[in-house]
């Protein structure tokens, strides 16, 4: 089978099984009793080895085969869940990842058999499970699921009135039955057809109750099965039949109620003993189960050990999928074609500006014209709005790999640290989120390394041991700020300083002049690295001034807090959008300027008699704060075409909390504009971030307040 | 010549030939090699670009695209540019400096010339010019100066 176009497909899903498998196993570490990170651990190994199995990828297969049976023995409680466990899945994530890698080079898993980790595998599977083990292990629990009803109610539990209910059904000779439905794994829309099959049954009953409840089917919060208790006055096998001729429907299976079944759903603790194993207690044999209606009525003679797994099974499944994302219907897009239409978009808008530069040139708009230019506006916008809109993603994708990434630090910096995420659904253009993850990489690193002390050390601190590291995302007006924060040590300026006069970056008398946060910013020097020892976490003096550049290249810019003895905060302002931005467009001699609208806080009209000198340098004085000003026809070497006596038109710009005035002759007015690059021919000028294309087709330059600061 | 330039030479397969547009800078030809040249644009607004060499005379809108254009002949130490009716602008797709626009007098002709009646021309470190060159085309029209397009975007240092 010709298997390359689906193989895009595949390393997609495989990435997104592997971190959801990583974050798992992480969280298992945490709670290793929890059954539904088992579970859910044990369903994405699943569907790798069936992904890695239909692309061909053997080796990929055999080893995601024999994890997924270790997960089972977990699964089925014969083996525990202990910290080398953990260590030796983490290996097989990462091996894992490394076929991924290597099949997205070459479409080929590459040769690497992994068989001392296969060997691991199997024996942690040895040393835990003796082969009787399987049958025990569920009855061994019994107390772990005081909740299970009876297994004919296929682990639904009644409230009061519906058992009164259906204790008069029976009364009346009606006939009451337990259902469970098992939809196959390939449905797409399950909620659809669970609504199909609750048709077809109350075609000829009627339904009670169901399990998860009628509004969480609907919402598809349900996994594979769901139970039902129907009223009816039909056969068990009518209603089977009935439910089955659903298509994508994989099984029903029922069981007929009696009265101490319903008695039994409510007072639970007791173990009734009738039922059969529900399909999902062994996906890799789901064909095997006896579940076959015929046998339904004897299976109630089944040892009560077995009756134990659907219930216990049932109630975490619930529980669960009430916290899981309802299933968004996606479609994968190749980003190079939302670049494309990003792209006409922004040739779009231009074309609207022409459009009304020009209905303005020819100054007999009728009003027809200009109604359908404003229309055209906005449309314009919107669809900017919703193409920006398709390109957001949430920086979960890129942050998720984090608490792993900081696990292996812990253990190999023997620190204790734990790191707490907030904000991970901010969402920021694709672009920015592909490239943001480096520098945040460096800098969790740089505050694992650096900042966190060690547990004594934190200690004699009066710290509590664990460090902690915060990780936060959100939104600010038209930027997107992540902060990196930790309670470690702080930045220790002296040290800094020392360092940056060894190393010859400044002089001592530099040094004595400078301010705390002027030394801070000396970290964002090439080659400066405070780390007494060199270790493979950090310390080549190469983070932070990559982390700037980088962060600097998107448009964004990042800052330091620090405070020594209690902790560093870094945190990078990125803007939402790369490609279309809100400006003012200016005048400047005979030129025309755009400033980002975003980082304008007020507009000002300063009497020259108001500017001051201070320092020989040029403020002004605007709500008790002293503004220095910038006469940009000077930076810009262009004459200006205003009278000295006259008022100064003075845009003040901010850039963190520094604020400047910059010296405009003449206001043009708002504009959407489309930034473009200069390209690297003219990288020259750093106070230039990109051009525009006006309206009348000429080109605008975009002025970077943040450089002119 | 050196040996090797005249190995290459007779190396090179007879009868093979390069096009050129001939393009005039003051009284000179210069030919530039054709599958450098993306377009040819009339003279039009260049939205000057502060704080940068002065060679280069700033951005252009080439539809929607912005395009630095830069000036070959302050580059090469000539006249600033008079703009006329027949100044042009050669756009330029260049591998590594991307696309780039240049200021000519007036755009002549395209000539095709035999590879064998292309000389190189001996580095002479005196002249200016030369350094921009990277050889010599006789054609009916005389002699034209083959522009080295590297040399001539290379930035200076």
């Amino acid at each position: 089978m010709d298997v390359s176009q689906y193989l895009e497909i595949f390393l997609d899903e495989t990435n997104e099984h592997l971190q959801s498998l990583n974050t798992q196993i992480l969280a298992l570490e945490q709670d290793p009793e929890n059954m539904d990170t088992i579970n859910e651990i044990f369903r994405a190994a699943h569907s790798l080895k069936g992904m890695a199995g239909t692309m061909g990828y053997k080796r990929m297969q055999n080893l995601t085969h024999d994890m997924e049976n270790v997960f089972s023995e977990v699964r089925n409680g014969n083996i525990k869940v202990n910290a080398d466990m953990i260590d030796v899945l983490f290996q097989c994530l990462d091996a894992l990842e490394e076929y991924n890698t290597t099949i997205r080079e070459s479409s080929d898993e590459g040769t690497n058999d992994n068989s001392a980790l296969i060997k691991r595998l199997n024996d942690i599977m040895n040393g835990g499970s003796a082969p009787e083990a399987k049958e025990e292990a569920p009855a061994a629990k019994p107390a772990q699921a005081p909740a299970s009803a009876g297994g004919a109610l296929h682990g639904i539990k009644l409230n009061e009135s519906q058992q009164s209910v259906l204790s008069e059904a029976i009364k009346e000779g009606k006939n009451v039955y337990g259902l469970t439905v098992k939809v196959q794994e390939s449905c797409v829309l399950k909620a659809a057809r669970a609504f199909l099959v609750f048709k077809a049954i109350e075609e000829t009953s009627e339904i009670i109750v169901s399990d998860p409840s009628s509004q969480d089917i609907e919402d598809e919060k349900f996994d594979l099965t769901f139970s039902l208790v129907v009223v009816s006055d039909a056969g068990l096998d009518e209603i089977l039949t009935a439910s089955r001729s659903v298509s994508e429907i994989e099984d029903v299976t029922g069981d007929v109620l009696k009265l101490e079944d319903v008695n039994a759903g409510v007072a639970s603790d007791e173990p009734s003993g009738a039922a059969e194993v529900p399909a999902e207690t062994a996906p890799e044999t789901p064909a095997a189960t006896p579940a076959a209606p015929e046998k339904a009525a004897p299976a109630a003679a089944q040892p009560a050990a077995q009756n134990h797994a659907p219930a216990q099974t049932n109630a975490p499944a619930a529980k669960k999928t009430a916290n899981k994302p309802v299933v968004n219907r996606t479609v994968r897009v190749d980003i190079e074609k939302l670049d494309t239409l990003m792209n006409l978009v922004s040739e779009l808008i231009i074309a609207k500006n022409s459009l009304v530069s020009a209905s303005a040139m020819s100054g007999n708009s009728s009003q027809a014209v200009n109604e359908q230019i404003e229309y055209l506006e906005s449309v314009t916008t919107s669809l900017h709005e919703s193409v920006m809109k398709v390109r957001m993603v949430p920086i979960e994708s890129t942050v998720n790999k984090f608490p792993r990434m900081v696990r292996d630090l812990q253990k190999k910096l023997g620190k204790k640290m734990e790191l707490y995420m907030s904000g991970e659904e901010t969402e920021l253009d694709r672009t920015v989120v592909d490239q943001i993850g480096d520098p945040l990489m460096h800098l969790l690193r740089n505050s694992a390394d650096h900042g966190l002390e060690s547990a004594e050390v934190r200690k004699q601190r009066g710290k509590p041991e664990v460090g902690s590291i915060f990780l936060d995302a959100y939104q600010d007006g038209n930027n997107v700020v992540i902060e990196v924060r930790d309670d470690g040590n702080g930045i220790d300026t002296e040290a800094v300083k020392n360092k940056a006069i060894e190393r010859g970056v400044i002089t001592p008398e530099q040094g004595e002049a400078m301010s705390e946060k002027e030394i801070i910013g000396l970290l964002f020097n090439a080659g400066f690295s405070t780390a007494k020892v060199v270790s493979d976490v950090s310390g080549r003096g190469v983070g932070l001034d990559v982390v700037k550049s980088m962060i600097e290249s998107l448009s964004g810019e990042v800052e330091v807090k620090s405070k020594l003895g209690e902790g560093s905060t870094w945190t990078i302002r990125l803007p939402l959008t790369l490609a279309i931005i809100q400006a003012l467009m200016v005048e400047i001699g005979d030129e025309k300027y755009a400033i980002a609208l975003g980082s304008i806080q007020t507009i000002e009209d300063i009497p020259p008699a108001d500017v001051k000198l201070v320092q020989a340098k040029e403020v002004i004085q605007l709500r008790d704060l002293v503004i220095p000003l910038i006469r940009l026809n000077e930076i810009l070497d262009v004459p200006s075409g205003k009278n000295p006596e006259d008022n100064l038109v003075v845009v003040v710009v901010k850039k963190g909390d520094k604020m400047a005035g910059l010296v405009v002759d003449e206001l043009i007015g708002q504009q959407e504009i489309v930034i473009k690059s200069l390209g690297k021919y003219i990288s020259k000028c750093k106070i230039i971030s990109g051009a525009t294309v006006l309206g009348d087709g000429e080109v605008a330059l975009i002025l970077d307040a943040n450089a002119l600061i | 010549m050196s040996e090797a330039n005249a190995l290459i030479d007779e190396l090179r397969p007879v009868g093979e030939t390069t096009q050129f547009i001939v393009i005039r800078l003051g009284d000179e030809q210069y030919g530039i090699d054709i599958k450098y040249i993306d377009n040819i644009v009339r003279m039009q607004h260049i939205t000057r670009v502060p704080k940068v060499d002065d060679y280069l005379k700033g951005v252009i809108n080439l539809r929607g695209e912005v395009i630095p254009v830069m000036s070959i002949r302050i580059k090469m130490g000539l006249e600033p540019d008079v703009e006329t009716k027949s100044s042009r602008i050669i756009i330029l797709k260049l591998e590594q400096q991307g696309t780039i626009g240049v200021i000519v007098d007036e755009v002549k002709e395209v000539v095709t010339l035999e590879n064998e009646r292309i000389e190189k021309v001996a580095y002479d470190s005196k002249d200016e010019k030369a350094n921009f060159l990277c050889g010599v085309g006789k054609s009916e029209g005389g002699l034209i100066s083959l522009l080295d397009l590297n040399a001539v975007v290379l930035e200076n240092v």
